[in-house]
């Protein structure tokens, strides 16, 4: 470089070969910041939005699952009806030790804390969360009228995540709904079909005796179990296997189980 | 000039189209064309993903290393997709949702890297974006021409909207549950480009060998 250089050091830097190791340190380096600026800016930026939504998609969900949703109704007016609740699944109690509002119970099934690994584990979670946010709706007069609780489990592309809706009695289905799931369009993802899910309306989990009789199966239902069957999805027998495991796990011992046991007693 | 912009347009929807003519990018092309919305914001996306990504590798073609350019390239085109993956999750949530993974996908889509490589690092910007749109637009093409037969006859619908009511819904159309998996994908290119070549016959390779014909002793 000759002393009497009088360029600016920008206009010597770009008269550099292109492939010298000093231009393509600083090209890499340079591009790299401005590319990281520029992703970091819109993901921080969209973020308050992208949660908005997910909120409000969980919400649909809720308001769907108990038969309020309509469209164009005002969503968070419709979800103030619904009280959260976190329900402790050993004891089947509920819990004040969170705020419902705000817990997250997917990130709390991976806190080792909060969530016990599972060794029968039908439902193909790996870890379960031991607290579970439910929804109770009440009545005009202040009894609950129906509770939602969240359920998830593996199919068979994808963890299913959605919600079951029963009656106050604990035992009576109103309704059930996935909203998170990667199953085939037209043949796993008919679990959303509105007409297989209003299968679901009015069958009961359990018989008198307490046993679990919920099912999904082919088929036609055995004499005097129509109210405990579901007719599995044509064409989608390992998602109807793995809606049928985790409707049956988390209705289970290990699931709500407890907890529903003291709905049906009144003693919650 | 203008002539030529036009024909970099124009050319890649069926003369020159990289799905059919230059067989790329059919992973995508396998995955997402079950249902013609999904098909048609993939499209977009891969428009905008590469039309932006040439551009600016074109803007930036005279001062990349040629020792880095394919990682300058791919943290373009990476950059791009992550952003309009912040975006759809923003603004086309639902859709975002069944898209999501492919849209990351779209990084790895061969036709943004070959359009890069082979024509943004040689020719100046706004030449090069129209080339990443006329690309884009021929994936586009070939996307929805698969969606809609895809949707049409494995779901009875398009756009979400019933044409022929399926029997699961009480109508009378049994749907062929095959064209919603990914295989049928390939059939359905596989007939596209078999009706291109015939349409333009120009577009079949030559042979690389042929039997002889020798002379009996």
């Amino acid at each position: 470089m000759p002393e009497n250089d009088t360029r600016g050091f920008f206009e010597r830097w770009k008269a550099l070969p292109v492939d010298s190791v000093p231009k393509t340190v600083t090209v890499a380096v340079v591009l790299c910041l401005f590319c990281s600026m520029v992703v970091a800016a819109a993901a921080v930026s969209l973020r308050p939005i992208q949660e908005v939504n997910k909120l409000r998609d969980k919400q649909i969900n809720i308001l769907q699952v108990a038969g309020v949703y309509e469209p164009g109704i005002n969503i968070q007016e419709a979800f103030a009806a619904f009280e959260p609740r976190v329900v402790d699944l050993e004891t089947g109690t509920f819990t004040d030790e969170f705020d419902a509002a705000n817990f997250d119970d997917r990130a709390a099934a991976s806190d080792p804390a909060l969530s016990v690994a599972l060794e029968d584990d039908p439902a193909g979670i790996g870890r379960q969360s031991r607290y579970q946010t439910v929804y109770l709706l009440n009545d005009a007069a202040g009894n609950i009228d129906k509770v939602i609780l969240p359920i998830h489990g593996y199919g068979l592309w994808s963890t299913l995540y959605g919600f079951i809706a029963l009656e106050e009695n604990g035992n009576d289905i109103y309704g059930l709904q996935f909203y998170d799931h990667a199953e085939t369009p037209g043949l796993g993802a008919e679990v959303d079909n509105p007409r297989w899910k209003a299968q679901w309306a009015s069958k009961a989990l359990r018989d008198e005796s307490g046993a679990l009789k919920i099912s999904v199966a082919k088929g036609g239902a055995p004499a005097g179990e129509e109210q405990y069957h579901i007719d599995a999805l044509a064409g989608a027998t390992l998602t109807s296997v793995g809606v049928d495991n985790l409707v049956r796990f988390w209705m289970g011992e290990d699931g709500f189980g407890p907890f529903l046991d003291n709905l049906k007693a009144g003693a919650l | 000039m203008a002539q030529t912009r036009r024909t970099y347009l124009v050319d890649p929807l069926v003369d020159n189209n990289p799905i059919t003519l230059q067989v790329l990018g059919i992973c995508s092309a396998l995955a997402v064309t079950s249902s013609l919305k999904v098909s048609f914001v993939m499209a977009l996306a891969v428009i905008f993903v590469t039309g932006f990504s040439s551009m600016f590798i074109s803007m930036l073609r005279n001062q990349i290393p040629s020792s880095i350019r394919i990682i300058v390239q791919m943290v373009i085109i990476a950059s791009l997709v992550i952003l309009v993956d912040q975006i759809l999750k923003a603004f086309l949530y639902e859709i975002s949702k069944t898209l999501s993974v492919f849209v990351g996908l779209i990084i790895t889509n061969c036709i943004v890297m070959g359009r890069a490589e082979a024509f943004a690092m040689k020719n100046p910007p706004l030449d090069s974006f129209v080339d990443g749109v006329g690309n884009g637009l021929g994936y586009g093409f070939i996307l929805m021409l698969v969606g809609t037969i895809r949707e049409l006859f494995g779901a009875g619908s398009l756009f979400g909207i019933t044409i022929l009511p399926t029997v699961n819904n009480g109508g009378w159309y049994v749907p062929n549950g095959m064209l919603l998996l990914p295989p049928s994908a390939f059939f359905i290119i596989g007939l596209i480009i078999w009706a291109f070549r015939s349409w333009k016959p120009e577009q079949v390779e030559e042979r690389e060998f042929s039997i002889q014909k020798v002379e009996a002793h």
